[in-house]
């Protein structure tokens, strides 16, 4: 069975429906990727999940129904979301952000963890005691990764992670999240729009036109499909 | 279509508009002098938030102290007719421009204090003007109150038709407050009104465009003043005195911001329904409770509960009505057009 | 000099005050961003409670304990009921809630309490020592003693407890805060029942310093708590604090100091925080708030 099973997921915003019935699954340890050009419906589906918007449809989380559920409560069943723009807590400091991360965890390991997480950040190391508003925003996304594996989820929701970040900075973050995929076995589902990087670390992927999923697929399916291809990896 | 619905409205507006003046004309001659100084009272509330709502709704600067320049309004006019003899109907213009002036005063730290901040340099000004009235203004018996000769609230001689005071109070008050109410009008139509929206959206955006912002925050707050002296002014044509306590003007601060937001911040004709509203509904929860026509029984001797029934009814009309009477009027009128003229079809303009 | 360091004293106990009542209005600004016009009201009705849980015959110090417990259910009740409903509306109108509650809250206190006014006694002993001339009250001592201590546990709550810390967050960022699991309709009951409690307890230290408990009593409290606050910065407990111990005592010099201002002296504070407000339009110890991209 599925860690994450939605079936004729419909969100929107009052009167308008961005999400018209998609059916999809992430199971345990894949990366799953959503592509999909600008207001196709890829961030609302994350929100979604989340709890963020209004919704109707199922999702089950793990064998437990989250449909419907409030945003905390998806967090604490085991949901990381990365937000878009990455949702820093700005007037925190870097570390209370990253033990802010682990708010639902009841265990003691959570000073371990948050040293495996400077080691594999130096950079937060280094500002850990700085406001978490004032760093760049590639420091900023790592900080937000930091802070969802911080909760040691058993699923990461992505949005966008390369949004305004430089091109060099945004490969070495991909690479560390197929890092983190192989070496914790955590699931990811990822929505993004450079979907190159993105497909490289995926196992699959489905395709997001205007609410609903045109395309699905094996990341070597999806990367050697013509239409995705000319649509979003601009060959 | 669009200008058929225009139209529609105007006409609409015009018939209703003069119905109300008809009805307001005629009202003084049926009433109790009671009830038309209430009346009267409602109108100059009325005007202050008028002033407010230009400062407030338009400019987005929020003031909890204009309770201070409503009593330099009516500290101005209540000396000059006491004691230097002018006729209270002369007064009104140097009661408006006082304010004016002290407003400019006021407005220009406002260039750099903000928000909150600014609304709590406002309330300091609502706190100091009563103490600042018991220490210069030499009232009745020595006090800060100051009481103008009954002769004096008596219409001027030219006036035909044997008015009494509190009739000639309220059409004075009316008078004055169409001529305030097309001051407005013509302020938010115009340039001005353009560059006080622009600054309240984006202050940066509107010095882009060319927008004086010095100039226009600073004249926003007089002229609220203004509007606020000038009701003041009224309000001694009213009740006969000046006077000024520390938790009066306070309230009379708070009651004003109350007006605006309950008639409709930002709207012309909202804060003068919201002025009227305040001090009607004031009016009939103490008059409820002093003779209440049902759970007398319990009600009875318990009127400090009326300021708490206003409380609880502020809060009851913010929750149906955020934006106001005004809004609340405009989506209700929305809901109706839509209903009888079916929207175009969604599907054709709104192609991803 | 001895005159000097008397009226040092009686502005810090005065500023004490306007520091307790503060702190409540900077923790319900921190995480609702709501100015709450009604503090002092709602302090005001918590005091009565406390001085009717005194007639029923409990020590003062457990009459305000248990009245700080009820004023904490109380905050939490009225974030509830009557604030959540407004989530989405504009400041202005959260501003005229709350004035809504500031009236409501003062006339439900005369009615269920009556106008004349109430005497509760002190806690502790009412002394006066004598130090080189200064004269020293155990009124003073027991509020910046009470003070303090409420400033030490509000910063170990904030600054060292998980529960803190989603508070906090809650105020920065609340959106953010719900994806990691923090409940933030919980925390703004939280902050409200908090800034009751701490309301509660600076209306009950209040009254025995003065000549009585009466409607009007938290009013001009109130104004000089927002003048502190304005002072500090709005965002700041600490700025609430050294925002009313200044006004306190700038208030009590001036009354000693300046003739000129006999029966205005209330221009200096508000002079004070013109002219501090016009270099740093923050406040002392506010933060100007960073915009997100």
């Amino acid at each position: 069975m599925s860690l994450l099973e939605v079936r004729s997921l419909r969100a929107g915003y009052g009167p308008v429906e961005v999400l018209r019935g998609i059916d999809f699954h992430v199971d345990e340890g894949e990366v799953v990727v959503i592509l999909g050009a600008n207001g196709s419906g890829k961030t609302t589906t994350l929100r979604a999940l989340s709890g963020m918007v209004e919704t109707s449809g199922e999702v089950v989380f793990d064998g437990r129904s989250i449909a419907g559920a409030r945003p905390e409560q998806v967090a604490q069943a085991g949901v990381a979301h990365v937000p878009q723009g990455r949702g820093t807590v700005t007037d925190l400091t870097v570390e209370e952000n990253l033990r802010l991360g682990a708010y639902t965890r009841r265990d003691k390991e959570v000073g371990t963890d948050l040293e495996r997480w400077y080691e594999m950040f130096p950079r937060l190391a280094e500002r850990r005691q700085q406001q978490a508003g004032g760093m760049s925003g590639g420091e900023q996304q790592m900080l937000a990764i930091a802070r969802a594996m911080m909760a040691r989820p058993r699923l990461v929701l992505l949005d966008e992670p390369s949004l305004g970040l430089a091109p060099l900075i945004t490969q070495g973050l991909f690479r560390t999240l197929g890092d983190m995929n192989r070496d914790l076995g955590t699931s990811m589902l990822v929505v993004e729009q450079n979907a190159t990087l993105a497909l490289a670390i995926a196992t699959r992927g489905y395709v997001l036109e205007t609410g609903e999923i045109v395309v699905e697929g094996t990341a070597t399916e999806l990367a050697g499909n013509d239409d995705v291809r000319k649509a979003y990896l601009g060959i | 279509m669009a200008e058929r619905a225009r139209r529609q409205r105007l006409i609409v507006g015009t018939v209703v508009g003069l119905a109300i003046l008809g009805y307001l004309l005629w009202f003084p001659q049926q009433q109790a002098p009671a009830d038309v100084r209430l009346w009267t009272t409602a109108i100059y509330f009325g005007i202050a938030a008028m002033g407010l709502n230009l400062l407030t709704g338009y400019n987005g600067q929020v003031s909890i102290g204009h309770g201070a320049f409503f009593g330099i309004g009516a500290y101005t006019t209540a000396i000059l007719v006491n004691d230097h003899g002018w006729s209270l109907l002369a007064t009104i213009p140097v009661a408006a421009a006082l304010a004016f002036v002290v407003g400019v005063a006021v407005g220009i730290p406002a260039l750099r204090v903000k928000g909150l901040y600014l609304a709590l340099v406002t309330l300091g000004l609502a706190v100091v003007f009563p103490d600042l009235t018991k220490k210069f203004v030499r009232g009745v018996g020595g006090t800060n109150l100051v009481r103008v000769p009954s002769a004096s609230l008596r219409p001027p001689e030219w006036m035909p038709g044997g008015l009494q005071p509190d009739q000639w109070g309220f059409y004075l008050a009316l008078t004055i407050s169409l001529a305030l109410l097309g001051g407005v009008w013509l302020i938010v139509r115009g340039r001005f009104g353009r560059a006080l929206i622009a600054v309240r959206d984006h202050e940066a955006a509107a010095t882009t465009v060319g927008v004086d912002l010095a100039r226009t925050k600073v004249l926003a707050f007089a002229l609220s003043a203004l509007y606020a002296g000038v009701a003041g002014a009224l309000s001694v044509q009213v009740t006969g005195i000046a006077n000024a306590e520390k938790i009066g003007t306070f309230n009379l601060s708070i009651l004003f911001l109350v007006a605006v937001v309950i008639g409709g911040t930002a709207t012309v004709f909202g804060p003068l329904i919201g002025g009227f509203l305040v001090v009607m509904i004031q009016e009939q929860t103490t008059d409820f409770v002093a003779d209440p026509p049902f759970l007398s029984g319990f009600l009875s001797g318990k009127e400090v509960l009326s300021p708490a029934i206003f409380g609880i009814m502020l809060i009851v009309l913010m929750y149906f009505l955020p934006d106001g009477i005004v809004g609340g009027f405009r989506r209700l009128l929305r809901r109706i057009l839509t209903r009888r003229q079916p929207a175009e079809p969604l599907g054709a303009s709104v192609a991803p | 000099m001895t005159v000097f360091l008397s009226q040092i004293m009686n502005g810090i106990q005065n500023g004490v005050i306007y520091a307790s009542l503060g702190l409540a209005i900077v923790l319900i600004f921190r995480t609702t961003g709501i100015l709450n016009f009604a503090q002092g009201e709602m302090a005001l009705f918590s005091t009565y409670v406390t001085w009717e849980l005194t007639r029923l015959g409990l020590p003062v110090w457990l009459a305000i304990i248990v009245s700080m417990i009820l004023a904490f259910i109380g905050g939490a009740l009225i974030e509830r009921i009557v604030i959540r409903p407004f989530e989405q509306s504009s400041p202005l109108v959260l501003v005229i809630v709350t004035i809504g509650l500031f009236l409501a809250f003062n006339a439900l206190a005369q009615l269920f309490f009556g106008v004349e006014a109430k005497a509760l006694p002190r806690a502790y002993p009412d002394r006066n020592w004598l130090i080189g001339g200064v004269s020293l009250r155990s009124d003073t001592l027991v509020l910046i003693a009470v003070l303090a201590v409420e400033c030490l546990l509000l910063w170990a709550l904030l600054q060292r407890t998980k529960v803190g810390l989603a508070l906090r967050a809650v105020a920065s960022n609340a959106d953010s805060a719900r994806l990691l699991g923090v409940s933030a309709a919980t925390m703004l009951m939280l902050g409200w029942g908090l800034a009751a409690a701490l309301g509660c307890l600076a209306g009950a230290l209040v009254v025995p310093t003065t000549s009585g408990l009466t409607a009007g009593s938290m009013q001009g409290i109130l104004v000089f708590a927002f003048a502190g606050v304005a002072l500090g910065g709005f965002d700041s407990p600490i700025g609430a604090v050294v925002g009313g111990l200044i006004i306190g005592i700038a208030d009590a010099l001036t009354r000693q100091y300046v003739p000129a201002l006999a029966g205005i002296e209330i221009i200096v504070p508000f002079g004070l925080i013109l002219v501090v407000l016009l270099l740093r339009p923050q406040g002392l110890f506010g933060h100007v708030k960073v915009e997100r991209v």
